[in-house]
């Protein structure tokens, strides 16, 4: 390669390796901000502001949601394995919603350190399979993860 | 090494007369593969035990944004075999792919909207992926419009080149976007090294989209470039006799 070319191919690369280098930093730093929702371990510790708009992401806990007989509230918790928070949510829920599924809701933290959410979202994850592999999987338990509980229905 | 064939490819009569021979191969095979894809993903694939059948816009949304993405490190590759060769095809090239990758980066997300509704339950959730890949959608409407907004070729060839350059590095970014932060997207289904978390009956007919929609973009891509060729070369001997050719044709 002439000398040339060659010196002009090395500045390419050293110009994105600088952009890249400068960009990482950045997106480093903002990392909490670029984070789309707190994990219950988190809102746990107590790092998430109290007062603010925030959103808390994680599995609804088996057994948690609990529905109000006259009104459209419902609590449930969320969990990541570590700790848990409970949300409440009035308002219709998403049709994925179920125990065991990935949800990020979005509200305030009152005193008792419970989300009052006005907003739920359905977080889908990467797995796909027809109805009868999911239906025989529910059978041997291993799709405990999305077991339909019959009793949030 | 031999590096004729490389030299070669920034001749435009020599590329003019390789595409044509390809291009029809390149046709058929889009239309074979997008066919067979349709119908098998739309039509005989299961559908989801979750989503039901909401779940086969992947058929278009994967290809797309394979597509956006694939299209974009293409731009850089050919912005800087253009910044530092200065080869004019390779000009020639990111400006007739930009606006191909703009579609797919808009299909993506339009696709992506149409989906989130009734699964995430918005169509919209300012997340680290979704926000990488709208950014993408501007990165390429940025090559698009500097291009056309300098009218000397060259300074245009090298502001595009740059941009294209500079913006790769949200290439990584929108990629690993769903690793390095809490995003309501999903995690990527497939990966190189492992099997997908899904069944071959579902990921055969993706395939079959993704490899068509490669296919297609070739296809668009040559068609393009041989065109912005034409007119680019208007003024050359070989153009001359090629336009009349084509043009007589017609008459016949």
């Amino acid at each position: 390669m002439n000398p040339v070319r060659k010196k002009r191919l090395i500045v390419i690369f050293a110009i994105l390796a600088g952009i890249s280098a400068t960009l990482g930093l950045g997106l480093y730093a903002m990392q909490q901000n670029i984070n789309l929702f707190y994990t219950p371990t988190e809102i746990a510790s107590g790092v998430v502001p109290q007062d603010a708009r925030i959103r808390a992401g994680g599995l609804v806990k088996e057994g948690s949601v609990k529905r109000n007989e006259d009104a459209l509230t419902v609590t449930f918790v969320v969990t990541d394995g570590d700790a848990d928070v409970t949300i409440s949510y009035r308002g219709i829920l998403p049709d994925l919603f179920r125990e065991g599924q990935g949800i990020v809701a979005l509200g305030r933290l009152n005193a008792d350190l419970v989300l009052e959410s006005d907003e739920v979202l359905a977080k889908h994850d990467e797995n796909y399979m027809p109805p009868e592999v999911g239906d025989a999987l529910a059978k041997t338990g291993m799709l405990k993860h999305y077991e339909e509980a019959q009793g949030a229905k | 090494m031999k590096w004729t064939w490389f030299h070669r490819l920034g001749s435009p009569k020599w590329f003019y007369e390789l595409s044509g021979r390809w291009l029809p191969w390149f046709a058929v095979a889009t239309v074979l593969l997008i066919a067979t894809g349709l119908v098998w993903g739309l039509a005989i694939a299961p559908p989801d035990y979750q989503q039901g059948n909401s779940f086969r816009i992947i058929y278009i949304h994967v290809p797309a944004s394979f597509l956006a993405q694939s299209i974009y490190i293409s731009l850089a590759i050919a912005g800087v075999v253009s910044l530092v060769w200065k080869m004019k095809i390779a000009d020639v090239a990111l400006q007739q792919s930009a606006p191909i990758g703009a579609w797919m980066a808009f299909i993506s997300l339009l696709t992506g909207a149409i989906w989130g509704k009734p699964t995430w339950g918005a169509y919209w959730v300012w997340d680290a992926r979704l926000t990488a890949m709208l950014i993408l959608l501007f990165l390429y409407f940025g090559v698009i419009a500097l291009g056309q907004a300098i009218s000397n070729r060259e300074s245009a060839a090298k502001a595009c080149a740059v941009l294209s350059i500079v913006g790769v590095v949200n290439i990584p970014i929108i990629k690993y976007s769903v690793d390095w932060w809490n995003t309501l997207h999903q995690p990527a289904t497939f990966s190189v090294i492992e099997k997908p978390a899904m069944p071959a009956e579902m990921w055969i007919p993706l395939l079959i989209m993704v490899v068509g929609f490669y296919c297609f973009f070739t296809t668009v891509l040559l068609m393009r470039m041989r065109l912005e060729i034409l007119r680019r070369e208007a003024k050359t001997s070989w153009v001359k006799a090629e336009v009349a050719r084509l043009v007589g044709k017609k008459h016949e």
